[in-house]
């Protein structure tokens, strides 16, 4: 306690040295609490952007000193306008290093532990480690990841869930003015798939309009984008478009100009050239304080109980006046992740497996990205079609065009379903109907 | 290009501002960087609003704070340090905040706001708008005086415990650009302009091939299926649902068939069977523009009328003469099925509408400049922007704080429709926060402050509760419940409280900054207990 100072913490020991009609009922006002935040427990903040500033800041500057944070991503110019841990000379260093470093030389005591990878780098083991994980993404993908994780993390006994291995996330989400702040407390409250037609599919131009009946300048770059650059190869053979280098936004921006000319289609500059490759979400530096701020709130009330914590929904939208609305989000029954319940999914003889493997990515319920199934025929595992290993992917390639009764699937089949948006394999039920028509 | 250069570390500001420029613009962003703000105290909440205030870059700020740094202010404020203990908190807060953004420049004024406002109450003119934090009452309806006469918008924050609490005081904020989320469009197929109907006739949907009918806009074929019902129906359009069916069945059979007699797959025609339900509303001017015409400053133009209330006047006139009870003509359509040609002559047909309604608003608006004998001039981009957004306009007018703290206010016995309930709504902690201010002026020290003397603050503070709703004529209870947990809180600053305002109360000053989007009024209620908030104008 050598880098404390008299006066230090007493905005926060009010909070938790006093009790109040308010409180949690398992609350215990006692000055032992500041102790529990400071030396045991133990967060972890995914995603050191906008959101992951914010909230590392504002979870040291109420007690936590134990703050590991994770994230990929190296620091961008863009980024200086919101993410205030960085500095112009940090542009290109890891976020996460950057920003434990600065809290760590602000706050004394502070401890924070960078980590500068992906989360699908780390297993179990390492999630256990944590009292509560926080989140601050703008990748529906991670989100779902770690919620999946979370929720395989749970331990059950005849039945009854085991406390202990119960790890809440706070998730938080903004997109310009609008943001959203959760408390999911996996196996018990809804948790992220419970939930996902909250999240709407991303929708993209129809191939056909982007390339026969252009209308909008968005059209246009969309065309050089995904048309014109395979053919054309203007940096080199094997050179994928970067959206942070002005040499290929240019290059796109001026093929998207004589295409719109071609329609008379007017609007192209810049800015939405980039906006349209990067696919660029608006930010501000307020909407990542206000949700990272009540997301913090809600981690203080999860770690010492002094008031109910948020039960479980929070929207804010501050375009017209100042609005929030809270509510309860419900769990589904039968959930992919948080239930133990099979999912059904039906086909007749006749589909053929490309046809589940394109339900599982476009139904708003499962929203994949590139699942793979693997099935259990006449006792025997059987790899149906794997995305992700490229010398498995061109030997089960061909079981795309097979129906389902060459595949030999019987009705009752399970399926074993692998996808980037979770860490576990997620079993379906086939019911298989003869094709009626 | 733009105006937007490069910043002094030599970035481009573009880039830096990137993610921001895609929601206020590079206008809105000029109007930033040219603003000065006034912080009063630098408080937790008071720095955590100026942090998000410089990181977009507005011009400069000035920090007002006569305080010495205390430990505890160190303990939640992100922009002190230890070293800074007993030194000027204005001074340090300043240096901490400059290293966010070498673009902003930032200055400070050691001295308590109370002494400024007797000796130099000018000090004030400079700025854009005053963010003042943790003020005593008595001090903030000085301040309140004082700007309100000098027209300087006032934001006031704090942050008690759980509650957070903001109030504005603008005398008259403008907005053109509201930034509405989920406009209707303005397509007037229910009043079809001249060039629209020329060029609809110019189509013929039985003539044409299979490929240009399945790509023929929506739009056309809505038009031309309504001039058929609207033939059968006195000129009538439809109206109810049942008669919007007739018309969806009517547009269906329009649908062609292949040899076989299947129906085709011609999205455009799904598109405007679907648009039947939402494009057909009758044009009309909003109540709130009809306000905005009846308004004083619009019908009684003066030498010093502003650019807004001018054009407003032109808008009148357009609307009672050429426009026919319409506004301008917003001049786009949205995205729709259809071959490039067609949606571009279409777009094109909307466009020059727009232009020509444009030019005669503009014409009005220079006669207007010349008959009140204004000088100054208002270009074109600035009436081109004005009637693009000619059904967006917004008009802000708080209260004064005078107004808001006279006894007699019809807003204070409204009060009780919000706390006299079994589950009271979140206005109930304006008035415990009004209760602890005349605690505060009568103990001179905030209930709950000493932990020791919780229990006895919490009596105390229900009589002070209880003599301002009986000041205010209001009869009913508020719970033992609330006002222990605002003695509970004892005036407890929490860092993510502060951060919560400091981000909530930055926006509403760049709103005020660049008079886009709207901003609340006038005052705003967050309660973190439960993650929920109210505003209510008082
Ligand atoms: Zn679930």
């Amino acid at each position: 306690m050598s880098c404390d100072w008299p006066g230090r913490w007493c905005h926060v020991q009010k909070f938790i040295e006093r009790t109040g009609p308010f409180a949690h009922p398992d609350f215990e006002p006692s000055s032992e609490s500041l102790g529990f935040l400071q030396e045991t427990c133990k967060l972890l903040i995914i995603g050191a952007g906008g959101l992951g500033c914010e909230l590392l800041k504002d979870l040291a500057l109420i007690g936590f000193k134990n703050i590991d944070i994770i994230d990929m991503d190296t620091i961008d110019v863009s980024n200086l306008n919101r993410q205030f841990l960085f500095r112009p000379k940090d542009v290109g260093r890891p976020k996460a290093d950057v920003a434990a470093d600065f809290i760590n030389t602000r706050i004394p005591g502070a401890n924070v532990t960078p980590h500068y990878a992906k989360i699908q780098d780390y297993d179990e083991s390492f999630y256990r480690g944590f009292h509560i994980v926080v989140c601050g993404l703008d990748s529906i993908v991670a989100r779902r990841w770690i919620n999946g994780m979370l929720v395989s993390m749970l331990q059950y006994e005849d039945g009854e869930l085991q406390q202990e291995s119960l790890v809440p996330m706070v998730d938080g989400g903004t997109e310009g003015f609008k943001g959203n702040a959760r408390v999911i407390l996996p196996g018990m409250t809804a948790c992220v798939e419970c939930t996902l037609d909250l999240y709407p599919p991303q929708v993209n131009f129809p191939l056909c309009t982007i390339a026969h009946t252009p209308r909008l300048p968005e059209h246009c770059i969309e065309y050089v984008r995904i048309l014109l650059w395979p053919k054309e190869h203007p940096f080199g053979e094997d050179v994928p478009i970067d959206g942070d280098e002005p040499k290929h936004i240019q290059w796109i921006m001026d093929k998207s100009l004589e295409r719109a000319n071609e329609f008379n289609i007017s609007g192209i500059t810049y800015r939405l050239t980039q906006g349209v490759v990067k696919r660029i979400i608006p930010a501000v530096a307020s909407t990542n304080a206000v949700i990272a701020a009540a997301c913090s709130t809600e981690v203080f009330k999860l770690a010492t109980s002094c008031t109910v914590p948020l039960n479980n929904y929070m929207n804010f939208n501050d375009t017209e006046g100042i609005y929030t609305y809270t509510f309860e989000a419900e769990r589904k029954e039968d959930c992919m992740a948080c239930s133990k319940i099979p999912k059904s999914i039906t086909f007749s003889e006749s589909d053929k497996l490309q046809d589940i493997i394109t339900y599982l990515q476009e139904s708003a319920e499962y929203q994949m990205k590139s699942p793979g199934l693997t099935t259990n025929i006449k006792g025997k595992n059987k790899t149906l079609y794997m995305p992700t290993i490229k010398s498995i992917e061109e030997k089960t390639r061909e079981n795309l065009k097979k129906t389902l009764s060459e595949l030999e699937f019987v009705n009752g089949q399970e399926l074993y379903v692998a996808d980037p948006t979770t860490p576990m394999t997620l079993t379906f039920k086939l019911s298989l109907g003869s094709n009626m028509e | 290009m733009a105006a937007i250069g490069k910043s002094k570390a030599g970035l481009d500001k573009n880039n830096k501002y990137d993610r921001q420029l895609r929601l206020w613009g590079d206008h809105g962003q000029t109007a930033l960087e040219t603003s000065r703000v006034c912080l009063i105290n630098a408080s937790a909440t008071g720095t955590e609003i100026l942090k998000n205030l410089i990181l977009p870059g507005i011009g400069s700020f000035t920090v007002v704070d006569g305080h010495k740094v205390q430990g505890e202010d160190v303990g939640n404020n992100f922009f002190l340090t230890k070293d800074s203990i007993g030194q000027s908190r204005a001074k340090f807060a300043t240096e901490y905040l400059s290293e966010l953004n070498e673009d902003v420049s930032g200055d400070f004024m050691e001295e308590h706001p109370e002494s400024l406002l007797e000796s130099n109450s000018d000090f004030f003119s400079q700025f854009t708008i005053v963010v003042a934090t943790n003020l005593c009452e008595r001090t903030l309806l000085k301040l309140g005086k004082c700007l309100w006469e000098k027209n300087i918008p006032l934001l006031i924050c704090r942050c008690y415990g759980f509650i957070g609490y903001m109030r504005l005081v603008v005398r008259e904020h403008r907005v053109i650009e509201s930034h509405p989320d989920n406009a209707h469009e303005d397509l007037r197929l229910d009043r079809p302009f001249k060039g629209l109907v020329q060029y609809i006739d110019s189509i013929d949907l039985n003539t044409m091939n299979k490929k240009d009918h399945s790509h023929t806009p929506w739009l056309i074929v809505l038009y031309k299926y309504l001039q058929e019902w609207k033939e059968k129906h006195a000129g009538e359009l439809p109206k109810v649902y049942r008669e919007k069916n007739q018309l969806k069945d009517i547009i269906r059979e329009g649908i062609r068939r292949n040899e076989e007699g299947v129906l085709e797959d011609e999205e455009n025609f799904d598109e405007a069977i679907k648009a039947v339900n939402t494009a057909l509303n009758p044009t009309k001017i909003s109540s709130q523009i009809q306000e905005l015409f009846n308004d004083d400053e619009c019908t009684n133009l003066h030498s010093e009328s502003s650019n807004f209330w001018i054009l407003v006047r032109a808008l009148k006139e357009f609307v009672e003469n050429e426009g026919n009870g319409a506004l301008p003509l917003r001049g786009t359509i949205p995205d729709m099925t259809a071959d490039s040609e067609r949606y571009i002559q279409l777009q094109n047909v909307y466009h020059e509408q727009a232009d020509s309604d444009i030019s005669i608003i503009s014409n009005k608006v220079h006669d207007l400049l010349v008959n009140i004998g204004r000088g100054g001039n208002i270009t074109d981009q600035e009436i081109k922007t004005f009637c693009k957004n000619a059904a967006f306009l917004r008009l802000v007018r708080c209260r004064s704080l005078e107004q808001e703290y006279s006894e007699d206010s019809d807003k204070l016995k409204d009060l009780s429709h919000h706390i006299d309930d079994e589950e009271p709504d979140d206005v109930i902690f304006y008035v415990l926060l009004r209760a602890i201010d005349s605690f505060y002026d009568k103990y001179n020290c905030f209930p709950g402050w000493y932990t020791d003397q919780v229990e006895s603050d919490v009596i105390k503070l229900k009589t002070c509760l209880s003599k301002l709703m009986h000041d205010w004529g209001l009869n009913c209870m508020i719970k033992d419940d609330y006002i222990h947990e605002m003695c509970r809180y004892g005036a407890s600053e929490l860092h993510t409280m502060s951060a919560f305002i400091g981000g909530a109360a930055a926006q509403e000053v760049i709103k005020i900054i660049t008079h886009q989007f709207i901003p609340f009024n006038n005052t705003y209620i967050y309660n973190a207990m439960k993650q929920t908030s109210v505003t209510i104008e008082l």
